[in-house]
């Protein structure tokens, strides 16, 4: 970044911290500034990179062949159907384009879902016990999973053995949250600590640069 | 008011102070708090390690500005090894925003391990589909890539010599802040039996855990701490191992108060209050 980008980043930066005083004019330009320049930026590179190579690039290709017109024109209309939705008369047609896209991404998810998601975690969880003291782990995961399924089983109600399952289900449950809030405690310090970082060398010089 | 009642109610913006010193203080004077390599980060690190030398590296750094913080350290630090240990990376992101970051990463690491664009590495640059890119790739990367970020035909790349799929690839590497990770673990790891390794944010790190287990991961990167691990493996300084002792400050500061409030609250209760914070002390409502 050159100088004037540095300041220009510094500025925007301290808008933005100038909420946790109160809501005031200069956090609210960053934001809108924000808002805009996404909204820009998304847009000129999603026809850069998606309408340009794939719908005006093969339409205009010296070449191209029949077959290529219409495997062009099909998904440009499908996505051109999509943006009827604005128009309350022609949402219907906007469907047709909506279904197409569900039906397709319903084929690729569930048949990945189940391969990686389902199948091979199922097969991780009912393998033999490790040896040595690595047993206590395959212990408490069969432990955790058996007595958190049984939380969330709710067709038989939660008392007897059932129940204390589920009572144990939800100590498992508050220990992987617990474990996610500290996570989440550190990803959002983690992003002051790179504006800090940020302001105190490329900005104000304070602390040396980066390069190790 | 009671002693517990005047601290359930104090100025928020006191507690937003105490956070700002507690990471600008080691910043500017860091103590340089040790860090432990942990067996997920390790796991990451002797996977890349153990690759034969001129092996293809696939790197998706799948995230945008919000989340750099945690993962551009990685993306660095991965980078800087795999070129040290003569490996030739392939770069790719797809988020839109992605390329503003990742294209300076992937000079830098270059820069410092004095690796040259085309020979070395390349960067594929942005394709907007998670999945349709994925699955593919699996086929045909000049398909979904006919030409690189400078618009170079791959064709023309050393690179790129002789890679057309995934069968061209020895590892996949997968940086992201979202459920990009998912569909690579589907499509990479699952589907086409690659070897992959995930560097995701704090947030969502404990996600994947249960994937290591299964060893459709055969390493995790978790947030800044993660990178800061990565870092010290590779004898590094950077922005992560920079950050750790404001990270630690902070969690204790974060911690202190958690215990403070509650023992506060308990002592409202007992006294007959019902933990309610009254009107906060100079500060908004």
């Amino acid at each position: 970044m050159n100088d004037a980008q540095t300041w220009i980043a510094a500025f925007l930066t301290l808008c933005v911290f100038s909420f946790l005083y109160r809501d005031n004019p200069f956090y609210r330009f960053a934001e809108h500034l924000f808002v805009g320049a996404a909204a820009g930026y998304l847009l000129a590179t999603q026809y850069q990179n998606v309408i340009l190579p794939n719908v005006i690039g093969p339409l205009m290709a010296p070449k191209i062949q029949a077959s290529g017109i219409v495997l062009t024109l099909i998904p440009a209309m499908l996505g051109i159907l999509l943006l009827l939705r604005v128009f309350p008369r022609l949402t219907a047609p906007a469907r047709w384009a909506l279904a197409f896209y569900v039906g397709v991404y319903s084929g690729i998810a569930v048949t990945g879902y189940m391969q990686a998601q389902v199948i091979a975690q199922i097969a991780d969880s009912v393998k033999p016990f490790e040896g040595g003291w690595h047993a206590v782990n395959s212990i408490l995961i069969l432990i955790g999973l058996l007595t958190v399924l049984a939380y969330f089983f709710f067709s038989a109600p939660h008392t007897g053995l059932h129940g204390l399952s589920a009572r144990v289900g939800i100590w498992f449950l508050m220990v992987a949250f617990g474990a996610s809030f500290g996570y989440t405690v550190m990803a959002r310090v983690s992003l002051l600590i790179s504006r800090v970082q940020f302001l105190l060398r490329d900005f104000l010089h304070w602390i040396p640069g980066v390069v190790s | 008011m009671s002693w517990a009642q005047r601290l359930l109610s104090v100025d928020r913006r006191i507690i937003f102070v105490l956070i700002g010193l507690g990471t600008a203080i080691p910043l500017l004077m860091p103590v340089n708090l040790p860090i432990t390599v942990t067996p997920r980060v390790e796991a990451a690190y002797q996977t890349i390690d153990t690759l034969p030398e001129g092996s293809r590296v696939l790197i998706s750094m799948d995230y945008e500005p919000d989340t750099m913080a945690e993962l551009n350290p990685m993306a660095i630090a991965i980078m800087r090894h795999c070129f040290r240990k003569k490996l030739k990376v392939i770069g790719m992101t797809l988020y839109p925003a992605g390329p503003g970051l990742v294209e300076p990463a992937m000079k830098a690491a270059a820069a410092a391990e004095g690796k040259t664009r085309n020979v070395d590495y390349v960067f594929l640059g942005y394709k907007s589909g998670f999945q349709t890119v994925m699955i593919g790739m699996g086929e045909s990367i000049r398909q979904q890539y006919p030409v690189d970020f400078y618009k170079t035909p791959l064709d023309s790349i050393p690179v790129m010599r002789g890679v057309n799929s995934y069968a061209g690839i020895d590892l996949v590497v997968n940086l992201t802040a979202s459920s990009a990770a998912d569909y690579w673990i589907q499509f990479a790891a699952s589907r086409f039996k690659k070897k992959l390794v995930l560097g995701a944010t704090a947030v969502m790190a404990t996600d994947y855990y249960p994937y290591l287990s299964s060893r459709q991961l055969l390493g995790l990167i978790g947030g800044m701490k993660g990178a800061a691990e990565y870092e010290k493996r590779m004898d590094l300084f950077g922005d992560a191992r920079r950050g750790m002792d404001a990270q630690s400050l902070v969690h204790v500061i974060v911690s202190l108060l958690v215990i403070l409030g509650n023992v506060a609250l308990f002592a409202s209760r007992r006294s007959g209050g019902d933990g309610t914070p009254a009107r906060p002390l100079g500060g908004p409502r």
